[in-house]
């Protein structure tokens, strides 16, 4: 029954990364905004947080740093497409591109250094209980705010006032603008929001997932978010449900890979790229609900007039 | 302090042809600045990374060798982003190109002829079309985002020729390394001049690449096509232009020129089906677009320099000890500013340090 | 009346300017609105009416010039201090959320933390009190357009305003609607509000304005009281001369028939669109039918039906020229003899970022393929003729444009209607679908375009006007049919035809006969 635990556990450690990079993703495409650039803003906060780790000794300042290091690499981002009314696609690849060659510079004197894991919860009593001791009160620290942030950005978006602004960007910018509502610094906030969680979820993988640096070690995983967003027709709860899978689609591979059964190891490791590709063509096949699920204004350039 | 833009009621000639050199020195200006804080001297750094490449016969064969792949990939998709279509997985459709053409040796190694040549570029660019065909088949009939579709391709394509060159195209003497056989002499794309460096045919394919498609793209309804889909799909639609097909051919052309790149390298450059056979050629081809400004001809002269920052990447390695990863962040930076920069074509700019309080009476 | 003359006006701009690069929008307005009265503000599509109430709302800054409230310079820096002022606004193209309900749209505008459940109740007490029912849970997406102005117009009140801007409110209403909103201005008024009412129509001006402001050009070329006024005098005043009459009298007698629809429909494609149901129109050869209607009941689906840029499944439910032409693609139909104009110019009639000659091509290369095209496979396009013939087209309709072949978006917009108007008209077609010919285009151009439109007609060929502007209705068509929810009436002799019944029908109205002419149950139906 243990091994139940122990899957379930991993599938979770495999989707949190995933799920915070989502969420952050889709408060910014709430507001209008595509930034492509997760990948990269992901592997910012991988290194980043890798280094501090090592640097100061302490994971807890890795995490803080991963965080404020994506959250400072979107506003390159935001400048561009906000400030500068550039292409958001274009720019967005642009921060992949750009983020992918500054971690592999940041991280050279890292690749082979022995990481410090961000401990796992441990609650005398609580930890132990079998079946679901470790699947509640034993996880890391990030899984905890993996799921705060999901309920928080849920009852942001559709409780709060600020929630209503933000969605009523989304929907239609040059009217929220009519309204008086300063839409570029409210996707600015979003945009940095996006960062600081990509930066988190990079944190996620080189100080819980695998604590080490790796270059490239995002693996898509950013390119996945962003499809977890369009999966999960940009509603929070549904992008947990989308990230389970998705954990449990790697996780199973990498069972598979360990099982053998025959199939190179090639073919199950592109089982989650596969997958993403599916499950996007499922979603996407009704173009009428595609349309109406859509925040209208996504992906357009808002230049204010004055 | 905040960015003001004023829309220009045309687009200004000036600055589009400014652009990309004011881009430039900005990529140096933050490049000398990153030098200095890895505590080298920047005057030294930017000459050993920009100049130094160019100073010998040898290693402007070299940047020939890697600007082959750029120019071919980027003019693709030129035709690709024009036309609003996002293939991003260039280097997907490269990789198979490489695979499909080097069927012909690894599978037929009897057949050496003046055919086995063409027959090669011919199956690689095919092997690239196909494999770009899928997101554009996804596209038009599910409507399913061609950015995610074509990058997870990328991924897959990269798995499948680390399984090939690992395991069924594996050469059977090659001590277990992976890697296929080394391919014949007639499978290999000659060197254009081998007593003075490596440079190859793969350089004259882009060339002549390149100003096809920018005569398609200039002179031809098909151009005109290419243009009008592309900056107003609704204009396209009422001038009875079929947004599906325009799909399709930009994701062919672009696929097609990806998977040559590809097998011109392989053929070319390497001469065997290695487990990696690119160094990002496929993303890097991104930039060379942008920085072309999405001209065909303008793909030309960023290839080149796109090359020298993978050439100056190692020779600053060489000679002061930077990082080679220093190349890939000239070339994120580089875009970074080229899109910067395409703002003041559509837009006057104006910095306001302050929201300027109304004097007197609100008089300006 | 002397009194009032007198008073402080609740609000006064002095030398208001607002300048657009090298366009003065708004160029030294003066003007004055007493408390308690409906004052007008006249003015051409274009004469910088919507720039100056954007300035009066914050959402512009004016570049020079001030603005009074209550006689004290203010600057009004955003709509929230606009607000705060005692400043409430209707927008012409509705500032609403599509995706969100009415009750959060109007929270949008509010200030401040306001429980979603109490601006429901305000907004349903608000909206019964002045005759404007709401339902604030409705999504506004499915909502009328009349009924997206009201939620406009009790969002504003919401906010117990002083002043109220209503710009063009009565473009997207029936008749009998616009009569209901004149209800509750006079009750606004009557309250000691004061209505800043924008209209380019003489006759609601003159029928409900105390005072009118009238712009041209971005200047004040008249203050006035609009009822000593004659509507010729006003319209001098806003267009500046004498226009030019149509004649339209001398359309001959109608031909063959061109265009047979039957039984047409066609389902809404997006959410946001109108289905067609049961289309039914015959034109002839020589005849202009327009089809009037309320914006957003069906027009630019109808048009696009008719283009082919979206067809239909039954081929026979439309005949050009007695060949099966549902199915075919906008292509064939051009090849067929048939030319179209759609409403947007930017964007959908033209590429703005492309030389006029680039968007000659556009539309003709299929039609035009022996002169515009050269090469044989190649299919390369023949730079002579085609400047040839945008030469021809720019003199033909009076172009007028800096350069000899300048980005269509750099033509303002009446001469680049002229333009797009004269591609289709140089090839002499046999049926030509127009949607709004003549919308944002200034006086001039807007009767010369309409004067080729008969033209065409007299000369054998069907002409088919989707507009919303009553006056070119009359002005052009010989017959005149209205759509209303995606349903067309039977066309009528124009010269049968009244306004008020135009209204009735615009509404869905019709006394005892069904709309359109399908079965009876239709009309049951709402």
């Amino acid at each position: 029954m243990d091994i139940a635990q122990n899957i379930l556990l991993t599938i979770m450690t495999a989707a949190t990364p995933l799920l915070i990079a989502a969420i952050g993703e889709l408060v910014v495409e709430r507001s209008g905004v595509l930034n492509l650039g997760v990948e990269g803003m992901m592997v910012i906060g991988a290194v980043c947080g890798f280094a501090a780790t090592i640097l100061t000794g302490s994971p807890w300042i890795g995490m803080l740093a991963a965080v404020a290091a994506g959250a400072v690499f979107s506003l390159l981002f935001g400048v561009l497409t906000l400030s500068l009314a550039a292409n958001q696609v274009a720019t967005g690849l642009s921060l992949t591109l750009l983020g992918l060659g500054l971690s592999g510079m940041i991280g050279e004197s890292f690749v082979g250094t022995a990481g410090i894991k961000l401990a796992s919860v441990n609650i005398p009593g609580l930890t132990e209980i079998p079946l679901i001791g470790r699947l509640v009160f034993g996880q890391d620290p990030i899984f905890y705010i993996s799921l705060i942030l999901t309920g928080g950005v849920a009852w942001f978006l559709f409780r709060t006032r600020a929630g209503l602004t933000l969605r009523a960007i989304g929907d239609n910018h040059a009217s929220a603008h009519a309204l008086g509502i300063n839409v570029l610094k409210i996707r600015y906030l979003a945009v940095i929001f996006g960062g600081a969680c990509a930066g988190l979820a990079g944190a996620h993988l080189s100080l819980v997932y695998t604590p080490q640096w790796v270059e490239n070690m995002t693996a898509g995983r950013g390119w996945i978010a962003l499809a977890l967003v369009v999966f999960a027709s940009w509603r929070p709860w549904r992008v947990l449900g989308g990230a389970y899978l998705f954990g449990a689609v790697s996780i199973g591979q990498l069972h598979a890979q360990a099982l053998g059964f025959g199939i190179p190891s090639q073919f199950l490791s592109a089982l989650p790229y596969v997958a993403t590709i599916v499950v996007l063509v499922i979603i996407s096949r009704d173009r009428r609900l595609t349309l109406m699920n859509t925040p209208a204004s996504l992906g357009q350039p808002f230049v204010p007039d004055r | 302090m905040h960015i003001e833009l004023q829309k220009r009621p045309v687009p200004s000639r000036l600055f589009a042809v400014l652009s990309p050199f004011i881009a430039l020195g900005l990529t140096l200006i933050a490049g000398a600045i990153m030098f200095m804080a890895l505590g080298k001297n920047p005057f030294d750094a930017l000459y050993s990374f920009f100049i130094e490449p160019l100073t010998e016969v040898w290693s402007i064969h070299e940047l020939t060798v890697k600007a082959a792949p750029l120019i071919l990939i980027a003019v693709g998709l030129s035709v690709c982003y024009r036309s609003n279509n996002w293939n991003i997985g260039a280097e997907g459709q490269f990789i198979m190109g490489g695979i499909l053409g080097s069927l012909v040796p690894i599978m037929l190694p009897g057949f050496q002829t003046w055919l086995t040549l063409p027959l090669m570029l011919l199956l690689g660019m095919a092997g690239g079309a196909a494999w770009g065909a899928i997101p554009a088949f996804l596209k038009t009939r599910f409507n399913t985002n061609e950015i995610l579709t074509s990058l997870m391709l990328v991924y897959t394509a990269q798995l499948f020729l680390d399984w090939l060159a690992r395991g069924v195209l594996r050469d059977p003497n090659g001590n277990n390394f992976p890697g296929s056989v080394r391919f014949p002499a007639a499978a290999q794309l000659p060197e254009i001049m081998p007593s003075q460096g490596s440079a190859h045919y793969g350089i004259v394919l882009a060339l002549i690449a390149a100003v096809i498609v920018w005569f398609m793209l200039s002179f031809t309804l098909n151009g005109f096509q290419v243009r009008v889909l592309g900056a107003n799909p609704r204009a396209g639609r009422f001038a009875g232009f079929s947004q599906t097909r325009m799909t399709y051919l930009a994701f062919l052309i672009s696929g097609g020129l990806a998977g040559l790149a590809g097998i011109s390298e392989v053929s070319g450059a390497i001469g065997q089906l290695r487990e990696t056979i690119s160094p990002g050629y496929g993303f890097t081809a991104i930039i060379v677009a942008f920085l072309g400004r999405l001209s065909p001809l303008g793909a030309i002269a960023a290839g080149f320099m796109l090359a020298l920052t993978y050439l100056g990447g190692e020779a600053a390695q060489m000679t002061l000890g930077i990082s080679d990863k220093v190349g890939r962040v000239f070339q994120g930076l580089l875009l970074f500013f080229v899109l910067g920069c395409d703002t003041l074509i559509n837009y006057q700019v104006r910095l306001v340090l302050r929201k300027a309080a109304p004097a007197a009476g609100g008089q300006s | 009346m002397q009194d009032q003359q007198t008073e402080t006006p609740l609000l006064e701009t002095r030398g208001l300017t607002k300048i657009f690069g090298s366009l003065r929008a708004c160029d030294g307005i003066d003007l004055a609105i007493a408390p308690g009265e409906i004052h007008a503000l006249l003015g051409e599509n274009g004469a910088g009416k919507s720039t100056l109430v954007k300035m009066l709302f914050g959402v512009l800054d004016p570049s020079a010039g001030e603005i009074l409230w209550k006689g004290k310079a203010v600057r009004i820096g955003s709509p929230g201090e606009a607000r705060a002022t005692g400043v409430g606004m209707v927008f012409q193209h509705f500032s609403l959320f599509e995706a969100l309900t009415v009750a959060e749209n109007i929270a949008l505008a509010l200030d401040g933390n306001v429980a979603i459940d109490r601006i429901s109740e305000e907004a349903r007490r608000l909206s019964l009190e002045y005759g404007l029912p709401l339902d604030p849970s409705a999504h506004v997406a499915d909502l009328s357009v009349g009924e997206r102005q009201r939620i406009e117009i009790v969002r504003s009140l919401l906010q117990n305003p002083e002043l109220i801007i209503l710009d063009e409110p009565t473009s997207v209403l029936t008749p009998q609607e616009a009569d209901k909103l004149f209800e509750t201005l006079a009750k606004l008024k009557a309250e000691g509000r004061s209505v800043l009412y924008i209209s380019h129509r003489l006759e609601e001006v003159q029928r409900i304005c105390d005072r009118a402001t009238v712009l041209r050009h971005g200047k004040v070329t008249g203050a006035c009281d609009p009822r000593q006024e004659t509507p010729s005098s006003l319209a001098r005043m806003m267009v500046g001369g004498e226009v030019a009459e149509i004649s339209g009298a001398g359309l001959g007698e109608p031909g063959e028939v061109l265009v047979d629809v039957r039984k047409l429909s066609a389902p809404a494609r997006t959410p946001f669109a109108v289905a067609l149901r049961d289309v039914e129109l015959t034109v002839r050869a020589g005849e202009v039918i327009a089809i009037a209607g309320v914006a957003g009941n069906g027009q630019s689906e109808l048009f696009d039906v008719l283009s082919g840029e979206v067809t239909v499944s039954d081929a026979d439910s439309l005949r050009i020229a007695d060949v099966a032409a549902g199915r075919l693609g906008i292509t064939e139909r051009r090849l067929m003899g048939c030319s179209f104009v759609p409403e947007e110019r930017h964007g959908h009639a033209a590429v703005p970022n492309m030389n006029l000659s680039g968007n000659l091509v556009l539309s003709r290369y299929a039609s035009d393929r022996k002169a515009f095209l050269t090469g044989g496979w190649l299919d390369l396009i023949n730079l002579g003729p085609v400047a040839a013939a945008t030469k021809r087209i720019s003199a033909a309709m009076d172009v007028r444009k800096s350069l000899e072949d300048p980005p269509a978006g750099s033509l303002s917009g009446g001469n680049l209607q002229k333009f797009i108007v004269g591609r289709e008209l140089d090839r002499q077609p046999r049926v030509l679908v127009v949607n709004q010919p003549t919308w944002g285009v200034d006086a001039g151009a807007a009767s010369r375009i309409r004067q080729a439109l008969v033209d065409l007609a007299k000369s054998g060929s069907a002409v088919i006007v989707i507009s919303q502007d009553l006056d070119e209705v009359f002005e052009i068509a010989s017959s005149i049919s209205v759509i209303n929810e995606g349903q067309l009436s039977k066309p009528e002799p124009a010269s049968s035809m009244t306004r008020e019944r135009i209204g009735l029908l615009m509404g869905g109205f019709h006394d005892g006969t069904p709309l359109g002419n399908s079965a009876p149950e239709a009309s049951h139906a709402h």
